[in-house]
């Protein structure tokens, strides 16, 4: 039994068996096994080996003998190779004398044959190490490949254990078998954390070495409230765990109960919740929740996993899918958010030293019009089924923001002119979340209808800090005095303008930093849906005069650390079950 | 036919050769002469005077790493292996694992 501390990103407790992604390229980490499971490693081996063969057979019957057999040849070396007994032989009994994983023997006997060629003198021989290479691929991908396609072929509850998750990863997920997700990498706002808390099933992240602690296979109990993760948990803490998780599973029901009633405080102020979502389905989840519309649609994930850009119609029947649950309540769409962190950098978008600050977002859109003015024209299009609203990320800028509203413009006149209905006065929204346009938020409020306070993104574009950079990572708080200093300039300059403004980043989902917020005029939050009855639970536990009083004291703290225990301190007196 | 196979007397045969084409013992030429070897019962050593390999192994053998010029001490071993040794010699001094020897042109 492994316990190992990380930090809890996603609230929930999972006990399950575990499925370890490695990335392509990483190297297999050394994984002790137990001598009684080399047998199993061996027989995994055996069929490694017969899959590869298989293949390879495949391969070379494929081949003709034309440009002289030249890579026919290549096969069928490589197959000579496989059927080797001796080279059969020096893996398995590293096995059976180190006890380590197929994955790990494999790697490491190619790995000295193919340093032994490359040590050759004569150049044609030591090139021969890409054969060995090769071979060595080969046998990982039947190791290891199929668990790669088990994501998406899910037959049975996983944990998912990881170094790091891309968004095309998850984006892939078979959702109803995924039960929690561990990272060794990342922060309260990876990617990783954004995806569990949308599917509101736990998740820890940052545990530095966790992805090779773990084999596949091995049960592990994902404590999204207390960021533990428990490797092979003995039956006394199974047990417990099981009857933690039933009442943390009863706590939810209880908060279940107040989805009807009013976000009210005591004292009556009115706030508005509503949902972030990625995925038309999830929708559904947020009024289910008690969300009163999408704050958030988040449409990168249309673009992901797939070869070409989505056409209109796809664009279109996603947004419709989304407003149609909504009906007339406001379905905020937001343009597509790609580069960064959100898009693999695909031959097509040529890798950029510094892509946080590099091509991304609004500015990969005002550089693709064709891309962007598809997805304004579904959106426009879809506009007339709800009360759908559009908003622009990352706006850094007046120029910027005065661009993106005349290119929409342009995309008004195109539908104009095909005589296709949409509404005129769709309400038009930027997301703040860099330094200069919370510094701008006056001037930039008089230009469109609403803020959205993007506070991931704020944060750390504000203190500079990568969110996934776990060496790092300790150092991005939203609760950062110099944050919470922009985010009340741009209340009060959105206020003054009345121009609405809400707050959708992580920030909204935190139950200690909710009465903050209020207390700083925030009245309109978007949130991960799972999160919130509980948040609403607080609205109704709090008076906006206590709120005040909290927000007037915060701001005038000059430490991080100040503020988050003393906000920590208040969220507990108003909801100590979720502490 | 396991009865036959215990009566066959051992014949032992060795025999010095030396690679001549070009590029020298890579892997195409290393499974020409695995696959030979193979094709024989008898067991097939080969030294390049500080490693001795199974001649029947591919991976052995490419690891042998023998450059044009490099002699081989091949030994065979078993019932047939008079007729494994003069297959193999023909492979790399005669046929020279139908590649250019540095003399000729290259055709590739």
């Amino acid at each position: 039994m492994d316990i190992k501390k990380g930090i809890a990103v996603s609230p929930g407790i999972s006990i399950a068996k575990s499925l370890v992604i490695d990335a392509e390229d990483y190297r297999i980490p050394r994984r002790n096994i137990l001598p009684s499971q080399r047998m199993t490693e061996i027989q995994r081996l055996r069929n490694a080996f017969s899959g590869a063969i298989g293949e390879l057979t495949r391969l070379e019957a494929a081949q003709d003998q034309a440009e002289g057999g030249r890579i026919k040849d290549i096969f069928a070396v490589h197959l000579r190779f496989l059927r080797d007994r001796s080279l059969r032989k020096k893996i398995t009994d590293l096995i059976h004398a180190d006890s380590v994983t197929a994955e790990y023997a494999v790697s490491t006997v190619l790995r000295e044959i193919a340093s032994h060629f490359s040590n050759v003198k004569d150049a044609y021989i030591s090139e021969r190490a890409a054969d060995i290479y090769d071979i060595e691929r080969r046998l990982l991908r039947q190791l290891l490949g199929r668990r790669r396609e088990d994501i998406e072929h899910l037959r049975q509850e996983v944990a998912i254990v990881a170094r790091e998750l891309s968004p095309t990863q998850t984006a892939g997920f078979n959702k109803k078998f995924v039960k929690g997700l561990a990272t060794d990498a990342g922060g309260r706002t990876s990617h990783t954390a954004i995806v569990a808390r949308s599917l509101g099933i736990p998740a820890v992240v940052a545990l530095e070495d966790l992805s090779e602690l773990v084999s596949g296979g091995d049960t592990v109990i994902i404590d999204g409230n207390r960021g533990i993760v428990i490797v092979n948990p003995d039956d006394e803490t199974i047990r417990q765990y099981e009857k933690y998780s039933q009442e943390f599973a009863e706590l939810g029901h209880k908060l279940d109960a107040i989805r009807a009633k009013p976000a009210v405080t005591r004292d009556g102020a009115r706030i508005t919740l509503l949902g972030n979502i990625e995925f038309p389905d999830e929708a559904e989840q947020v009024l289910q929740k008690g969300g009163e519309g999408i704050g958030l649609y988040r449409t990168e994930f249309m673009y992901l996993n797939r070869p070409t850009e989505p056409t209109e119609q796809e664009h279109y029947e996603a947004y419709a899918e989304t407003v149609s649950v909504f009906k007339h309540r406001p379905v905020i769409i937001r343009t597509a958010d790609l580069g960064a962190d959100k898009y693999t950098q695909s031959k097509r978008f040529v890798p950029e030293p510094n892509p946080f600050l590099g091509l991304r977002s609004i500015r990969f859109c005002l550089q693709n019009l064709m891309m962007f003015k598809t997805q304004l024209h579904a959106i426009l299009r879809a506009s007339l089924l709800g009360e759908v609203k559009i908003m622009f990320p990352l706006i850094t800028n007046l120029q910027e923001m005065m661009q993106a509203k005349m290119i929409l413009r342009d995309v008004m006149e195109d539908l104009d002119d095909e005589s296709i209905a949409y509404n005129r006065d769709i309400q038009v929204g930027i997301m703040i979340e860099t330094p200069s346009a919370a510094l701008m938020a006056s001037t930039l409020a008089r230009g469109v209808d609403f803020f959205s306070i993007g506070t991931n993104d704020l944060t750390q574009y504000t203190l500079a800090v990568d969110r996934g950079n776990e060496s790092v990572s300790t150092l991005y708080s939203e609760a950062d005095p110099a944050v919470l200093r922009l985010i009340r300039t741009v209340i009060q300059d959105a206020n003054k303008a009345q121009t609405d403004v809400a707050v959708c980043g992580e920030m909204a989902s935190e139950p200690a930093h909710i009465m903050l917020l209020l207390g700083m005029g925030v009245r309109t939050i978007s949130l991960a849906p799972p999160m919130i009855p509980e948040i609403k639970q607080i609205i109704r536990s709090v008076t906006i005069e206590e709120c005040n009083n909290i927000a007037r004291k915060v701001l005038g703290m000059n430490s991080e650390r100040q503020v988050s225990s003393y906000l920590r301190d208040a969220a507990r007196r108003v909801l100590p079950e979720a502490f | 036919m396991q009865a036959g196979e215990d009566t066959l007397e051992k014949v032992v045969c060795e025999a010095e050769v030396e690679i001549k084409n070009a590029d020298g013992l890579h892997m195409r030429p290393a499974m020409q002469f695995v696959d030979l070897a193979s094709q024989f019962e008898c067991d097939v050593t080969v030294s390049n005077g500080e490693n001795l390999v199974d001649g029947k192994s591919i991976m052995q053998m490419s690891m042998l790493a023998a450059t044009c010029g490099t002699k081989l001490q091949i030994k065979t071993e078993g019932p047939d292996a008079e007729k494994a040794i003069n297959a193999l010699r023909e492979l790399v001094e005669h046929k020279h694992f139908d590649e250019p020897t540095p003399g000729e042109q290259k055709e590739l």
